[in-house]
């Protein structure tokens, strides 16, 4: 079970968020070209190791969080609003 | 199907110890004389510099591949890269279930081109895999998912492939287990496909490494791909934790890791990486004799010759390459046994593991060349890739030998995300964890 800490309602497990995939997608200008569109939308880095990514408190404040989270060790680094921009760490997770 | 002749030269390697034809007399005679002339399946062989193709990945699918290029399309001087031991991958964590039922006409084609060479395997392999088809039964508990269940059992029967509707009381005559009236979700029936069943996955695993290797694979095992050698257009090699191998074609089927083996030759895939947890209870006497899927959740349940009831849900959610679970869906999974069989209430649960897949972007798999040249990718089977082993090899095998598409893999292709052209069997959209 994650314990996920929201910003507005504290810890909370993880069955009370929806996870939403990558958040280090970024729409591309609308100018941008189809390879460029095909990329946002199917593409993803899918790193074994820290990622940065969307869960929205559906159960809670209904907020969309950003969380860095490590994805063997399953170890939640940082969580905050969707317009923070952490980096993500450059360590292995615990 | 015809094999063809070698049009390679066999190159010369130390003499390879053979298993020999396994059969009820050979167990006779071997049982006679103290059991002590068998010899191991597959020989464990040293890499060479260089082969025509290398494989990445010796589970279900790479072996399967290996075995086809050599036995069907006549190209022996194949590697298999294995980083562990054979068999403790993917194909020995699924559920073992083997079906075609599928929505889309180009997935039915597919899977059941898979369906007739589990039919076959066996005899193909010289090997027990076990193959039961004890039938797949997919229950349906609200009015609007029997409809959609008939059209797919339409659409599979236009097809030539079986689909039999299945009343509600012969629903309890074929699994007394099943509780049709429970108050949340009463079951109104359901499609059975006779044809589906499970087959023993270790046996599928050494089966096809047996084969590989009599055929003239060379079966390398604890050997890991560190990083992909390349030129401006193509792969040229694999480095690896014995050595640089040197290679024409290399074939990634590494499901689960596709994305991590692909970023090696600068490749991004439609990919996203989660775990998919399986279960297996204590053995218990034989109450289960076909298949059932549950259609209110995501919930199946067989039971092994050995007694025990092998069951699954859906996967965790998350992208994750931990190969273990978490208990949120071990509650749920547990829920949603119990509210289908209540008699499995006091059933302990023996085993519990995890396996992490590739979840592509659509839920379909890929089978495909990739913008490297040289560079084949088998992967994305999300969580069906084992029921897919025999067709996922035969038409990679057939991608590698004739540089084109195997005919009923042809709409597997990696370009059909960028084509808008996605088999979407869910309509669930590119959210990985949705489908």
């Amino acid at each position: 079970m994650l314990r996920i800490r929201c910003p507005w309602c504290g810890e909370r497990d993880e069955t009370e968020f929806r996870y939403r995939g990558d958040a280090s997608q970024s729409r591309p200008a609308a100018d941008a070209g189809l390879a460029a569109f095909s990329a946002y939308v199917y593409e993803r880095k899918n790193p074994r190791g820290w990622h940065l990514e969307w869960w929205l408190h559906v159960g809670g404040c209904r907020a969309l969080l950003k969380l860095v989270r490590h994805t063997v060790t399953h170890e939640i680094r940082w969580v905050g609003t969707a317009q923070d921009q952490p980096s993500l760490p450059q360590e292995p997770g615990r | 199907m015809t094999a063809e002749p070698n049009p390679e030269p066999v190159p010369t390697r130390a003499a390879r110890e053979s298993s020999g034809r396994y059969s009820g007399w050979r167990l006779l005679v071997e049982g006679l004389g103290g059991q002590r002339g068998w010899r191991p399946a597959w020989s464990k062989a040293t890499p060479r510099p260089r082969y025509r193709v290398v494989i990445v990945g010796g589970g279900g699918h790479g072996l399967a591949t290996a075995y086809y290029l050599a036995s069907e399309y006549g190209i022996r001087d194949v590697a298999v890269l294995e980083r562990g031991p054979i068999g403790l991958g993917n194909v020995g964590r699924n559920t073992t279930i083997i079906r075609s039922n599928y929505f889309l006409p180009d997935n039915i084609r597919f899977y059941d081109y898979s369906l007739k060479l589990w039919e076959r395997l066996e005899r193909r392999l010289n090997f027990n895999t076990m193959v039961s088809q004890r039938g797949t039964l997919n229950l349906f508990h609200t009015e609007a998912q029997r409809d959609l269940f008939t059209r797919r059992a339409n659409l599979m029967r236009l097809l030539g492939v079986d689909a039999v509707p299945v009343t509600r009381e012969a629903v309890k005559l074929l699994v007394p287990l099943v509780d049709l009236d429970n108050g949340r979700y009463p079951v109104l029936g359901g499609f059975l496909q006779p044809r589906g069943g499970t087959v023993r996955h270790d046996a599928v695993a050494w089966g096809y490494a047996r084969a590989a290797c009599q055929a003239g694979v060379d079966i390398i095992e604890h050997c890991e791909v560190t990083g992909m050698r390349r030129d401006a257009r193509r792969v040229t090699g694999v480095d690896t934790t014995r050595g640089l191998i040197e290679a024409d074609t290399i074939c990634l089927a590494v499901a689960g890791h596709s994305s991590q083996l692909a970023a090696m030759a600068g490749l991004t895939l439609p990919i996203e990486t989660h775990v998919l947890q399986a279960f297996v209870s204590e053995a218990i006497k034989p109450v289960l004799d076909v298949v059932v899927t549950y259609g209110a959740g995501h919930f199946y349940i067989s039971q092994s010759d050995k007694g025990g009831l092998v069951f699954g849900g859906a996967i965790d959610g998350y992208n994750t390459y931990g190969q273990r679970g978490t208990l949120p869906i071990a509650e749920e999974v547990a829920m949603e046994a119990v509210t289908l069989m209540p008699g499995l209430a006091r059933v302990k649960v023996l085993r519990q593991w995890g396996g992490v897949m590739d979840m592509s972007m659509d839920g379909s798999p890929i089978i495909s060349k990739t913008p490297v040249d040289g560079l084949i990718l088998n992967g994305g089977w999300c969580y069906g890739g084992f029921k897919a082993i025999p067709a996922g090899g035969m038409c990679t095998a057939h991608l590698i030998a004739r540089d084109a598409p195997h005919p009923v893999a042809a709409h597997l292709d990696l370009g059909r995300f960028a084509a808008g052209l996605t088999l979407d069997e869910r309509g669930a959209g590119p959210f990985p964890y949705a489908h």
